[in-house]
């Protein structure tokens, strides 16, 4: 370091660059903090003390009684969200895998069309699909709002694996069919091992959509079988008795969770699978 | 290990579009090593993967054996591929990549064990067995890759220009490696490249190939002595083929080529007499290993004297670039001739060894002892933009 002292190790600019990190960090951050510290007050603490405050007597009460709240609208939302994920990137590989590698007549067309899926704004599709689960007796089940957010993540997913397979070179596929592979073995032995790191990426993201979704889940269920946003909802927006503040914030974490837990268990593969292919290694 | 034939194979994506290959007649036997060389886009490798059965053909029959293939799906050929890319399965293991198709033409394990075992001998690449694709270099993922082809035990090979992800040094041992390889399996081979020494070294037979149609095929040597016409002449050859336009003269019965070089003229006679052919534009061509020093003065019609332009040491030889009839020519001297630039060199021509190419067809004009294959429409103008 002697011998390099004509850069000091701290600068005022590195200085600057952190205040504003820490600054944007912090601001980030309260939200999460006030929901937390609130969670674990009693509802006396939260009447006089004021947001940061902490709070007098760590209690638990909040907690308790929002899982007695949402304790069945949570596994409705395993429910849900698990065979959806699973189900909707299952599809959205073997699509990706015909699409980039078993192109057929019009396949590029078929490939545009399902990426209007993307866009297509929740709303438009309500009424329709509200008729399609009907007939279908699906309507107000768990299994029906599976079957939406298995068709409306196809799109997304479809269009991850795809332009994931892109970048696997196409002689990969000549020289399996050569040594015999057939469709589906080419997929499971040589496609399905590369594709770790768009898996994780396709199960994140289909995970955090659909746990977090409202819309769907208020239109397409009733009672028994609402999602665990539903019943949040309900359970904040309840005009009865007094307000509740620990109880609310605590269900809202227990809402969260999951999807924070998904994050950081494989928040390094997001990263990984986003920028995968974009650099040819 | 089969014979291959091509019988008038045709291939087009579509109606409209041009052919991608035309009326392709080839076959080699048993043990020969084919090789198909041309430019890019010249429809090699689209051929390979039509006898590869990964692309359909649209017209004639692939032949392996006395079977026809045409309509067989890859797995059922009974061939095996290595690709330029190599294109081993990234997730598997070297042993995983060999035994693969092995597993899944559902061979018992023991053979597997042992095939592993020979191939890997074979290639000196036992050490490697463990590893993944993404660990080895170059040159050893090239021999994985071949590797999985021997494993196999196909009727035919086929290589996609194997050699061409290779450094310089590399690919000249890998191509010695090949031949040896070849030599002691015996196996029938088709191999596709871009590479004109690849072509002459390492094949049986060579079919050169330009815009879909195979322009010549025969063995290295008749493409490299009798090419068929100007295409093939400046296609095969390093330095390549001199080509010289002029008139010929008729002398006393004979045609006679006329050359001047600014300081000297020469009368070479050809030694041929075809009607007709002084009232043509014709190219003359000459190798440039063919034009040799003069011992003395030379011997008056057959050799001239030049002003040396260039000169280009090579190591083994040495390269002397003059001026004949406004062309520059190339002539490959020995290494210890080393002229300097200005000075005068009379040079010796080989008359039998001089070919005469028609200036508008491109077609090689007189004797030509392994005939051409149909239809060489626009060489002359392809030559010209080159």
């Amino acid at each position: 370091m002697t011998s390099l002292a004509a850069k000091p190790a701290i600068s005022l600019s590195r200085i600057a660059i952190y205040a504003v990190l820490i600054l944007a960090v912090l601001l980030y951050l309260v939200p999460l903090v006030v929901m937390l510290l609130t969670s674990f007050k009693t509802p006396e603490d939260i009447s006089t003390g004021n947001l940061l405050s902490w709070p007098t007597v760590v209690s638990g009460i909040g907690w308790v009684k929002a899982w007695a709240t949402v304790d069945g609208y949570f596994w409705n939302s395993i429910k849900i969200t698990v065979p959806a994920v699973l189900i909707s990137t299952a599809i959205g590989a073997l699509n990706g895998y015909v699409l980039s590698f078993w192109r057929f007549r019009g396949s590029q067309l078929f490939f545009g069309l399902l990426l209007f899926g993307c866009f297509l704004p929740f709303q438009t599709v309500l009424l329709p699909a509200s008729f399609t689960l009907g007939k279908m007796g699906l309507a107000s089940t768990t299994t029906g709002l599976v079957f939406i957010h298995v068709v409306y993540g196809l799109a997304f997913t479809t269009l991850f694996f795809r332009n994931y397979y892109v970048s696997i070179p196409d002689a990969l596929i000549k020289a399996a069919r050569l040594d015999g592979a057939g469709f589906f073995t080419i997929f499971r032995r040589i496609i399905l091992p590369m594709s770790t790191p768009i898996i994780m990426v396709c199960l994140i993201w289909q995970f955090t959509q659909i746990w977090n979704d409202f819309l769907f889940g208020v239109v397409f269920s009733s009672g028994d079988s609402q999602p665990i946003t539903v019943a949040l909802n309900n359970l904040v927006n309840t005009s009865t008795g007094a307000k509740e503040y620990n109880v609310d914030m605590a269900a809202a974490m227990i809402a969260g969770l999951p999807t924070l837990l998904v994050y950081v268990i494989a928040g390094k593969y997001f990263v990984r699978g986003l920028t995968a292919g974009a650099v040819k290694g | 290990m089969a014979t291959l034939e091509l019988r008038n194979v045709n291939k087009t994506y579509g109606a409209g579009l041009p052919d991608t290959l035309k009326n392709i007649e080839l076959s080699i036997k048993e043990g020969e090593f084919l090789i198909l060389v041309g430019p890019s886009g010249c429809g090699k490798s689209t051929l390979m993967n039509c006898i590869a059965g990964l692309e359909t053909i649209t017209g004639g029959a692939i032949m392996i054996g006395d079977q026809d293939v045409s309509g067989m799906s890859p797995k059922d050929r009974d061939i095996a591929m290595v690709f330029q890319s190599y294109a081993l399965y990234p997730t598997m293991s070297v042993r995983e990549n060999i035994e693969f198709g092995l597993k899944i033409r559902k061979m018992p394990q023991a053979d597997i064990d042992a095939e592993v075992a020979r191939v890997a001998k074979l290639l000196q690449i036992e050490h490697l067995l463990n590893r993944k694709p993404g660990q080895l270099s170059g040159g050893q993922q090239q021999r994985v890759a071949m590797g999985r082809a021997l494993a196999r035990r196909p009727k035919i090979y086929l290589f996609d220009e194997p050699l061409s992800n290779l450094d310089a040094k590399l690919r000249v041992e890998m191509r010695t490696e090949m031949k040896l390889m070849h030599q002691r399996l015996k196996t029938t081979t088709v191999y596709v490249t871009h590479d004109q020494i690849e072509a002459m070294t390492l094949g049986d037979k060579v079919a050169v190939m330009k815009d879909g149609i195979i322009q010549q095929f025969g063995t290295p040597k008749e493409i490299y002595n009798d090419p068929a016409n100007l295409f093939v002449a400046s296609f095969i050859g390093s330095p390549p083929m001199n080509f010289v336009p002029m008139r010929l003269k008729r002398q006393n019965g004979d045609l006679v080529a006329v050359l001047d070089s600014g300081q000297a003229r020469c009368e070479l006679a050809l030694g041929m007499n075809d009607a007709g052919l002084e009232e043509r534009d014709v190219i003359l061509g000459l190798r440039p290993e063919q034009i040799v020093l003069a011992a003395g003065e030379g011997n008056g019609s057959s050799s001239i004297r030049a002003e040396v332009q260039v000169t280009e040491p090579t190591g083994p030889d040495t390269l002397v670039f003059v001026q004949l009839n406004d062309t520059k020519v190339c002539c490959r001297l020995a290494p210890d001739v080393a002229p300097q630039v200005g000075e005068t060199l009379t040079l010796q021509f080989d008359p039998a060894k001089v070919l005469l190419f028609d200036a508008k067809t491109g077609e090689r004009l007189g004797a030509v002892a392994s005939l051409p294959a149909q239809g060489h429409a626009d060489n002359v103008t392809q030559f010209k933009g080159r």
